[in-house]
């Protein structure tokens, strides 16, 4: 019933075996949790993300394969984009595969020295030769080839990495089933450096419950909270892309690299146009209702032949329409479609890519960058054939400009200056939120630095909205909790967009009825808080030091809806959310959820 | 009324596959080892998807190829299956033009669809309905 196996998948030796790891299931819960613990014991320390030390590890957790919207893996890693702590959440059909072929965790370690791609079909591994699917640059086609290769239609996940990936650079991701990812800080670039190009897992096992009444009983309340509520409304109906309106009028949509907080043409990238006028079919993950995943169909006629046409089917939410949208000033929906598609076919994170290429564009303006670094390619606000072109550039790494661009924007602009106007916190490119002191605050602390982490941004806009500002102490108070108990539910793992439904009395109703009997509300708060300071275990290990943080200038002189930023107001709260994360006492050893 | 599982429209589906969860919830377990209905993109999520379920044949391929008469006609149409009759042959699966007869590893029995609609309850979409047999 509960989950505790682990796999551990060797490349350098092709070689695999499981091991119980009951003790960490039932203290860490699953997913983030259980994660972070393995990590702190599989990667070395100062480990090269991109050396065969790097450990990637896969988590899931006790609510998958059991209730809705527990639709995600965790995956953690050492990042090269940050050189710390990697995190990333995927839902596609990952999170079913991995538990239903009865796997808590899989770790793989070391490096093949030969391309490979690893079938994990009941209790065995397969590691099959993937030198001929080497190369293959667009990974949509790695996903093709693979649908027919490997067994498992609709019990399988498929992950695999595009050029980007294999090129290592250091925003690449792991495009997974097709449309979803594990995204930011660069897992695709560790695939890349183990040679490994894919991993296909199938599974369709059972699970177990005590009581299958009450299980039932849990599991329609929470499907009829998801599909009656208005709490899912916004993710089902347009999706994350309905923030471009809100965002732009309350002048907090980050654009032509944060010159500017707004664009005159920012509806035409709007999620009511692109539904209106492009969205072609909705997709959902294995195991939610809700559908979030939209698709817009690009019709693109051949210029050289009459009466034929290209349609394609692309993926689009708030934060590329940011980053690939407003930030590169691209407000034709056709243009930022086209830019997207190509940044998917490489496989590349899409804010790092956007936020690094508008970087880019400006240092090009300025005169820092030359026409013989770009090779010629204009860059400028709202190209997107340039940027197409640069895209490529970025993933074969043709001169030294395109290799620095390819470790992301920092590095960019740590040797070819225009820091102040490189929009990266942590080492990781900004998500697109300009909407507060709290926004930054989740960018600079967040152990991802991801707006995700502690949503800031939420913090903000609800200020924006009622016109009441929270103290310094009250938002980094918020953030801390904010953080702490979303490691409860990426634990588990739930999808955070489903945050509304799971509160703390549902997620203890649930665990109860996966096996977790005696779990209650401040256990798991307490676990949260016992995982989040995990996760800075590691990063301080790694060397993550909060005064070394680095606030680019260009956000200090952008208005927000709640004012300008003050750099010691924003040091001051980093400072007192490190406070927090000291002072919490760890748990003891001894100490279990599941008794 | 006798009544059976339809497949209204498919280009609704997302592909969530709370169906196949639903159907092996029947059984009071998690997972999908038990489902007898199945939902896979036909060439990547792109495309949209295909909803395998018995059709309630009223002449059932499966049944003929039944060597020890575990599977029997059902009212409405479709099969039966008598467990302790069944070895776990799988010539059904075979026999069944539509793939519609899914296997349980855990058991080495086929999942038979009953026409329970307990599946339809969680189709958000309206894809997969409950519906009257016609018997004219």
């Amino acid at each position: 019933m509960i989950i505790d196996k682990v796999l551990y998948i060797d490349l350098s030796r092709k070689s695999f075996h499981v091991e119980s790891r009951s003790e960490l299931f039932e203290k860490y819960l699953g997913g983030t949790g259980v994660a972070i613990k393995l990590l702190l014991e599989e990667c070395p320390v100062k480990a090269d993300p991109l050396g065969p030390e790097n450990p990637i590890i896969f988590a899931v957790g006790p609510l998958n394969g059991l209730f809705p919207m527990a639709s995600k893996t965790v995956v953690m890693f050492k990042s090269p984009l940050t050189g710390n702590l990697g995190e990333s959440h995927a839902g596609g059909r990952t999170a079913s595969a991995i538990r239903l072929v009865g796997y808590g965790a899989i770790i793989i370690r070391g490096s093949s020295e030969t391309p490979v791609y690893l079938a994990i079909h009941g209790e065995k591994v397969y590691f099959r030769d993937a030198s001929g699917l080497w190369g293959v640059e667009n990974s949509y086609t790695v996903g093709r080839v693979l649908r027919e290769l490997e067994k498992g239609a609709g019990f399988r996940t498929i992950m695999r990495i595009g050029s980007a990936g294999e090129k290592m650079v250091y925003y690449a991701n792991v495009v997974v089933e097709t449309y979803r990812h594990f995204g930011r800080l660069g897992l695709g670039a560790v695939f890349g450096s183990k040679k490994l190009k894919a991993i296909v897992i199938s599974g369709k096992n059972s699970i177990r419950v005590k009581d299958a009444n009450h299980y039932r009983q849990v599991y329609d309340e929470i499907f009829h909270l998801a599909i009656k509520s208005s709490l899912m409304k916004k993710y089902h109906d347009i999706g994350t892309s309905s923030n471009i309106l809100p965002l732009n009028e309350l002048r907090a949509l980050p654009s032509l690299n944060l010159r500017e907080t707004s664009l005159k043409d920012a509806e035409n990238i709007s999620g009511e146009n692109l539904a209106e006028k492009y969205l072609g079919r909705r997709v959902a993950c294995s195991h939610c209702p809700v559908a979030c995943i939209h698709l817009a169909t690009l019709r693109e006629p051949y210029e050289d032949e009459p009466y034929f046409y290209k349609t394609t089917m692309i993926p689009y939410d708030y934060e590329p329409l940011y980053a690939l949208g407003s930030m590169l000033g691209i407000t034709d929906p056709n243009g930022f479609l086209r830019l997207m598609d190509e940044v998917e076919a490489q496989g590349l994170d899409a804010i790092s890519t956007g936020v690094t290429l508008a970087w880019a564009t400006e240092a090009y303006e300025n005169g820092i960058i030359k026409d013989s670094d770009t090779l010629g390619i204009k860059l400028r606000w709202g190209d997107y054939n340039s940027y197409r072109e640069a895209v490529r550039k970025i993933v074969y790494q043709p001169n030294e400009f395109y290799a620095a661009l390819a470790k992301g924007v920092e590095y960019a602009a740590s040797k070819y200056g225009g820091l102040d106007f490189a929009l990266s916190f942590g080492g990781n490119e900004m998500p697109g939120y300009h909407t507060g002191i709290a926004a930054y605050l989740t960018f600079l602390t967040g152990s991802r630095h991801s707006h995700l982490d502690s949503a800031g941004y939420i913090i903000d806009e609800k200020s924006a909205a009622t016109g009441k500002k929270e103290t310094l102490q009250e938002i980094v108070e918020n953030l801390f909790k904010e953080e702490s108990w979303r490691q409860v539910l990426s634990s588990l793992v739930l999808c955070f967009f489903a945050r509304g439904i799971y509160t703390p009395k549902i997620v203890v109703k649930s665990l109860n009825a996966a096996g977790f009997e005696h779990v209650t509300e401040e256990d798991l708060r307490k676990i949260g808080v016992e995982i989040l300071r995990n996760k800075y275990l590691f990063k301080t290990r790694e060397g993550f030091d909060p005064n070394g943080l680095r606030i680019p200038r260009r956000i200090l002189e952008k208005e927000t809806p709640l004012g300008v930023l003050s750099e010691d107001l924003i040091r001051r709260g980093v400072e007192e959310f490190f406070n927090l994360i000291k002072d919490n006492k760890g748990l003891k050893d001894d100490f279990r959820i599941f008794s | 009324m006798l009544k059976r599982i339809a497949v209204i429209d498919t280009e609704k589906c997302v592909g969530c596959q709370l169906c196949m969860f639903a159907c092996s919830r029947r059984f009071g377990e998690g997972g999908l080892a038990k489902s007898a209905i199945h939902v896979k993109s036909i060439g990547g999520v792109e495309r949209g998807f295909a909803v395998i379920v018995c059709r309630a044949c009223p002449d059932p391929p499966c049944m003929k190829v039944c060597i020890t008469k575990a599977l029997v006609m059902r009212k409405g149409g479709g099969v039966i299956l008598n467990q302790s009759k069944c070895i776990g042959c799988g010539k059904c699966v075979e026999a069944c033009p539509f793939g519609a007869i899914f296997w349980d590893e855990e058991s080495n029995k086929p999942n038979i669809c009953t026409h329970c609609g307990y599946c339809t309850n969680y189709c958000h979409y309206n894809v997969i309905t409950l519906k009257e047999v016609d018997s004219t």
